[in-house]
């Protein structure tokens, strides 16, 4: 039978920001399929000019609030690289713990309350606290666990507070650092819960090869700057993170898009996997095989699987972490420093994906120029292709347009897209 | 829903997001362990970050964000002609926040510094109450979930709301801080509303002015001791223009 349709959905629910999808089939094929990103642009790179260094990342934190710890540590390490300060080691240290809390909060967020109502077909996660109370339960003690390690390393969960030029302001007691231990051990159990209730749910089969951008430094499982790669081999430095970019507009959205060498790529947690998958801890390694999950992946809908197996990885890490803060006497984590002119990227993996901020100073460091690529920009040219293949496979197979609705939403909350970041 | 022993009614809510990071909005799902408990003090009728689910009959409407294009005007006008109490829901929605940043220019250059020669609509950034009248403001850059809590549920049992009216020293010097003052650093705390339990001094940065103005506060005497510490004139007029909080204050200093 040939099938008419057309969807669109304006301002999907249950991501973070404002875009549409619009499909249309004509006569069993389709016709169009369009990513739209409406949100209200914002305008960070001028609002960023003229301020001081110092007040830089507590500025361009309120570009997102689930990753304002990702956004004011690029903005530091670009004022560092930039200024030449090197911060303390236990200063990083505690920054990639921020990091930690901050990716496992808002992979729990995504997981829990954003992605598994499509799995379960219900409109939210209220009525899931009815039917799996208990699954429920294990996610907001994985998002309450990311929170307090944010909380204990930043001063806040939301918008960090002791991140600053040069290191942190303030050092995690250890006794909180002992508590903090305590819990990582205590909530092992809810995220084998987590674990286990994944296995339960069926993941799309859906493949379009793409090109997966990422981080890397070789030594860790990268948060915090490195190399720029990609699977299809591309490798840059840090600085030209234009050519990694190639950021341009189009006519149906506010947001703009990115290629590197195909027509586009990917960022976030199936990009770092595809990327990085061998400094993965053991314990995520195994959940990663266990889920079937191997480099090089290329059905999106697995970023929620990669989300999954990184929240393990953290569980590993941060205990390790911790340890290492535990055995150092936290007396010098800021470095004192000069302001000055200068001109530097910093990268870091944010929750979804490798973020990019670059800053220009004048000799009293005030911010003369500013330019921020975020994760979602980076993906919105591969959502917007996935679904033009999508949407053609479903009508293809004969799904109807609610199906092909639903593929589709579930298609995009798989990238667990930061539209009011991508619009900065 | 029980309420010291008085029934209430679940209170239908509604939750939306103008120009702003979402960062207010997060706030409500978190304070995980007493979430199921406030969940269900409310009927959540729109809410379009968590759920697929929207009607638009909800009482109550938290407002986050500030206003910068014109198809938000009408989208707000349209929330306050529904909602029984409207509620300016953080910093952005209570005196523009950070969006005001970008008034320092006009504003074709913004647009023309972002997109080059792409058309986008964007007008000056404006807080709520520009727009529509406001009933409750709870200001912070984020909001304490806490202050939300005790805010709804006082609009719930039809209580009265008041923020602290004291600044944010009083709460900061109760817990033993050292003053940022004396290391050399200009801190809002001194002028600035109180109820965010001084989160910023504790750890080590000064106060921002997110809460904005407080009631009880000496505007020249601030100005007098940053003068008196010899500390720069120009970083208080940086801090103070922050979150737009003290754009009453600025006009009057310069
Ligand atoms: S007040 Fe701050 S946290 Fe709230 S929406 Fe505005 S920028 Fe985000
Ligand atoms: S640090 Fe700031 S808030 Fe604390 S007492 Fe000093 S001026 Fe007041
Ligand atoms: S200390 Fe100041 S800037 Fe920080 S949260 Fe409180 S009012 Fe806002
Ligand atoms: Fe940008």
């Amino acid at each position: 039978m040939k099938v008419d349709f057309n969807i669109d959905i304006h301002h999907l629910p249950r991501v973070e920001g404002h875009g549409n999808i619009h499909i249309s089939v004509k006569n069993g094929t389709l016709e169009k399929a369009q990513w739209e990103v409406i949100e209200t642009p914002r305008f960070f790179e001028m609002m960023l000019r003229g301020v001081s260094a110092e007040r830089a990342s507590f500025l361009t934190s309120r570009i997102c609030g689930i990753c304002s710890i990702s956004h004011s540590l690029a903005s530091i390490r670009t004022l560092e690289r930039a200024m030449e300060i090197e911060p303390p080691e236990a200063a990083k240290t505690i920054r990639l713990l921020a990091m930690h809390g901050e990716t496992l909060q808002s992979h729990a967020l995504h997981l829990f309350f954003l992605a598994a109502p499509d799995f379960l077909d219900m409109p939210s996660a209220v009525p899931i606290l009815h039917s799996h109370p208990e699954i429920v339960k294990a996610g907001l003690l994985l998002k309450e666990l990311g929170n307090e390690m944010s909380i204990a390393t930043t001063g806040r969960a939301t918008h960090p507070v002791s991140l600053v030029l040069g290191g942190v302001s303030k050092a995690p007691s250890k006794q909180r650092l002992k508590e903090l231990k305590e819990m990582i051990l205590k909530r092992r159990t809810a995220l084998d819960r987590t674990t286990d209730f994944f296995r339960t749910l069926s993941i799309p089969e859906f493949v379009r090869e793409t090109e997966f951008i990422s981080l890397r430094n070789g030594k860790d499982y990268p948060f915090i700057g490195g190399d720029l790669v990609s699977t299809d081999g591309v490798v840059r430095d840090e600085n030209d993170y234009l050519l990694m970019t190639n950021e341009y507009l189009t006519d149906f959205s506010t947001s703009k898009f990115t290629r590197v060498s195909r027509q586009s790529s990917a960022a976030g947690a199936l990009a770092r996997f595809n990327n990085n998958s061998r400094l993965l801890g053991h314990r995520a390694h195994d959940i990663a095989a266990s889920f079937g999950l191997e480099p090089i992946c290329h059905n999106p809908f697995m970023n929620n699987i990669a989300q999954l197996v990184e929240c393990h990885h953290i569980f590993e890490n941060a205990e390790m972490l911790i340890e290492s803060l535990l055995d150092d006497d936290l007396q010098e984590i800021r470095t004192p420093y000069k302001l000055k002119a200068g001109e530097a990227t910093g990268a870091v993996e944010a929750p979804r994906g490798v973020l990019y901020h670059h800053m220009e100073t004048d000799d009293k460091g005030k911010v003369l120029k500013a330019d921020c690529i975020i994760p979602t920009t980076q993906n919105n040219a591969n959502i917007h292709y996935d679904l033009q293949a999508l949407a053609a496979e479903a009508v293809k197979d004969g799904k109807t347009d609610r199906e092909t609705e639903k593929l589709c939403e579930m298609l995009v909350r798989s990238y667990d897209p930061c539209i009011s970041c991508s619009v900065h | 829903m029980n309420h010291l022993g008085f029934k209430i009614d679940k209170v239908k809510i509604g939750s939306f997001d103008f120009t702003c990071c979402e960062g207010c909005q997060l706030q409500l799902a978190n304070k995980e362990s007493t979430l199921p408990a406030f969940l269900g003090l409310l009927d959540i009728r729109n809410f379009r970050e968590i759920s697929s689910e929207r009607h638009d009959d909800y009482d109550i409407a938290l407002v986050e964000g500030s206003i910068t294009r014109s198809d938000e005007v009408e989208r707000l006008k349209a929330i306050r002609a529904q909602a029984k109490v409207l509620i300016a829901f953080g910093t952005c929605a209570c005196f523009g926040g950070v969006n005001n940043l970008k008034n320092k220019i006009p504003q074709d250059e913004a647009v023309k510094v972002v997109y080059g020669d792409k058309k986008v609509e964007t007008m000056p950034s404006m807080k709520i109450s520009d727009i529509v009248s406001v009933d409750l403001m709870i200001p912070g850059c984020p909001v304490s979930k806490a202050e939300v809590e005790r805010i709804v549920v006082g609009v719930v049992t039809r209580s009265p709301n008041n923020l602290p009216k004291y600044p944010v020293c009083v709460d900061c010097k109760q817990k033993l801080n050292t003053c940022l003052f004396d290391l050399g650093e200009v801190c809002l705390g001194p002028v600035t509303k109180a109820g965010c339990d001084a989160v910023c001094p504790t750890g080590k940065t000064p106060c921002l002015g997110c809460r904005g103005p407080s009631d009880d506060m000496n505007f020249p005497s601030f100005i007098q001791i940053v003068k008196e510490k010899n500390l720069s004139l120009d970083e208080m007029q940086e801090k103070l223009a922050f979150y737009n909080g003290f754009a009453d204050y600025l006009d009057h200093e310069s």
